[in-house]
């Protein structure tokens, strides 16, 4: 645990030590200030809500932002030879996955906490469900968690980190696209049973982010995300134990 | 309580090329082994494995009596590692990466940055300790790797080409600190660089082709020269005809070598067969005879010889 701890600090001062950290956030805000005002219509649509005009673009914004902080985490170990000097301490390969995905969980949820200025607003301006807004911040921060599982394990695979971020770029995807209407639509028509379709749909963040999102926390929404995050850090290791070397 | 290192069979396997091929050696306390061999002969892989990065393909290591597979994290506390080209986190300051180190290593508070502040006096780098890893030369760079090795004063120290890239003064340092340390620890260094081997060990392992080809102390592998106890001679090149066709008469033609010939001034090299030691006999006969020498000086051998005759046969095996 104080082994976790310790490289988990490390971790996320890495993020602060260039400019990168800065520079994610402010285009991560940037891009949220875009899609909420402009795409999202928040002044028109009359509404003291962040749902439709804030929330709903997370999972796009995410299958871009995410994987760019994923990106370094084995990637650039690797490259730097680093890992080498990592794997030689006295810590398990356990503690060194999880203190790297919970560096950049919380990084992703410092970046996500400053959006408050657009809670503010709508606090302001009208009488929002806080309930809400909290569940679907919730909902916002399991959902970057489960791509940087994705996005970790993917960057353990190569040394490059473009390379990295490309390949997390379209698992992400598949992972969301399941759940959109369109696809849900065209499924329907594809695949003889209602259940199946209801089996792949199931698999998309779409759809456990929109249940939580709407203010329902549904415990299959939480351990839909806890099982990726999961699921995803054990292949980490395995990736890692098995290239480490390359 | 056995030897600091036990290392029994080891072999590694990448795919169908066999990096180390059934090493086995034990290392006590107070030795400086190192550990030679051409490029890809197994030396950093057997390093790797020693300290915890890869697993053995067969055969296994033990650290203070820890087997390195079955007790990892207990050897792993035992050891300092410097791995090849001495990587770093560039981002990091010195000060930030060693407190980190020795957050690992089991230190926190006041203690840590004591021991940091310590270790960065014993390497000279206070100058730089609030500086980007990155900014630093190559001979800064090389400490901050050393700092973070020995910051635990471990009783295994395992350092992979320590001052590959460094400049001559650079070199004298590493091997000063190196010198420093040797006492009560098990010190194993990999290098290319045979003075250095010399200058340093107490031990030599080289290694050819995934195996040990050789296992003495360094007096031991320089005897095994074809030089060793050759006499070398400097004489004006006037007087040299005559001293080297009398030469030639006692020792043989071919044994009687001119190394140099260079404005007036010759070098001869002689030898035996038998590489004794013919150094008295010369030096009688010189006097004898009236030779008139400018130098006269024994050969204890040469390593790079050596070293060049035992891993071309081990590389053929």
């Amino acid at each position: 645990m104080r082994n976790t701890l310790v490289l988990f600090k490390r971790e996320l001062a890495g993020y602060y030590a260039t400019p990168v950290a800065y520079v994610f956030i402010c285009i991560f805000l940037l891009l949220c200030g875009i899609l909420t005002f402009y795409l999202g219509n928040f002044y028109d649509a009359g509404q003291a809500t962040l749902g439709s005009a804030f929330f709903e673009f997370h999972p796009i914004l995410y299958i871009v932002l995410i994987p760019a902080i994923a990106m370094r985490l084995w990637a650039e170990e690797r490259k730097q030879g680093t890992i080498e000097l990592l794997m030689t301490l006295p810590v398990t390969l356990p503690q060194l996955v999880l203190s790297k995905f919970l560096a950049s969980w919380v990084f992703a949820g410092i970046a996500l906490a400053l959006t408050f200025p657009l809670w503010i607003t709508v606090n302001y301006l009208g009488d929002p469900d806080n309930g809400v807004i909290l569940a679907s911040y919730l909902a916002s921060w399991l959902m970057a968690g489960g791509y940087l599982a994705m996005g970790a394990c993917i960057s353990a695979v190569t040394k490059n980190q473009v390379i990295a971020f490309v390949l997390a770029v379209i698992v992400c995807l598949l992972f969301l696209i399941p759940g959109l209407p369109q696809v849900s639509e065209a499924l329907s028509g594809v695949l003889p049973s209602e259940a199946l379709v209801e089996a792949v749909r199931s698999f998309s963040f779409m759809t456990h982010f929109g249940a939580i999102a709407r203010g329902v926390i549904d415990l299959r929404d939480l351990v839909f995300f806890a099982s990726v995050i999961g699921v995803f850090l054990f292949m980490n290791a395995v990736v890692i134990e098995l290239k480490k070397a390359d | 309580m056995g030897a600091m290192i036990e290392i029994e069979n080891l072999q590694k396997r990448f795919g169908s090329i066999t990096a180390v091929d059934g090493v086995s050696f034990t290392v006590e306390r107070g030795t400086v082994l190192g550990f030679l061999g051409p490029n890809g002969a197994g030396k950093s892989t057997t390093m790797k494995m020693l300290t915890g990065f890869l697993p053995p393909s067969g055969g296994t290591a033990r650290i203070g009596g820890h087997d390195i597979q079955t007790d990892g994290l207990a050897a792993k506390k035992l050891v300092g590692y410097l791995p090849e080209g001495a990587p770093l986190y560039p981002d990091m300051t010195p000060e930030a990466f060693l407190l980190f180190i020795a957050e690992v290593r089991g230190l926190s508070g006041a203690a840590a940055r004591a021991r940091v502040a310590e270790v960065a006096e014993k390497v000279s780098l206070q100058k730089v300790m609030r500086q980007p890893i990155e900014t630093l030369s190559k001979g800064f760079k090389r400490r901050v790797g050393l700092a973070q090795a020995i910051l635990h004063d471990p009783q295994v120290l395992v350092l992979d080409e320590p001052t590959d890239g460094l400049d001559p003064n650079q070199k004298k340092e590493v091997r000063a600190l190196i010198r420093s340390m040797q006492q009560d620890k098990v010190i194993i260094l990999s290098t290319h660089i045979l003075e250095e081997v010399e200058a340093l060990c107490s031990r030599v392992i080289i290694i050819a082709g995934g195996r040990i080809v050789v296992d003495c102390t360094p007096a031991e592998l320089a005897a095994k020269s074809k030089w060793h106890n050759a006499v070398r001679i400097e004489l004006s090149s006037s007087e040299a005809r005559r001293v080297e066709s009398a030469l030639a008469d006692t020792y043989g033609g071919s044994h009687v070598e001119t190394l140099a010939s260079t404005s007036g001034s010759t070098t001869l090299l002689v030898t035996t067969r038998e590489r004794r030691a013919i150094l008295p006999e010369i030096s009688q006969r010189a006097q004898k005879e009236q030779w008139k020498l400018d130098g006269l000086h024994v050969e204890h051998g040469r390593l790079d010889e050596v070293f060049h005759e035992l891993t071309r046969a081990g590389a053929r095996n």
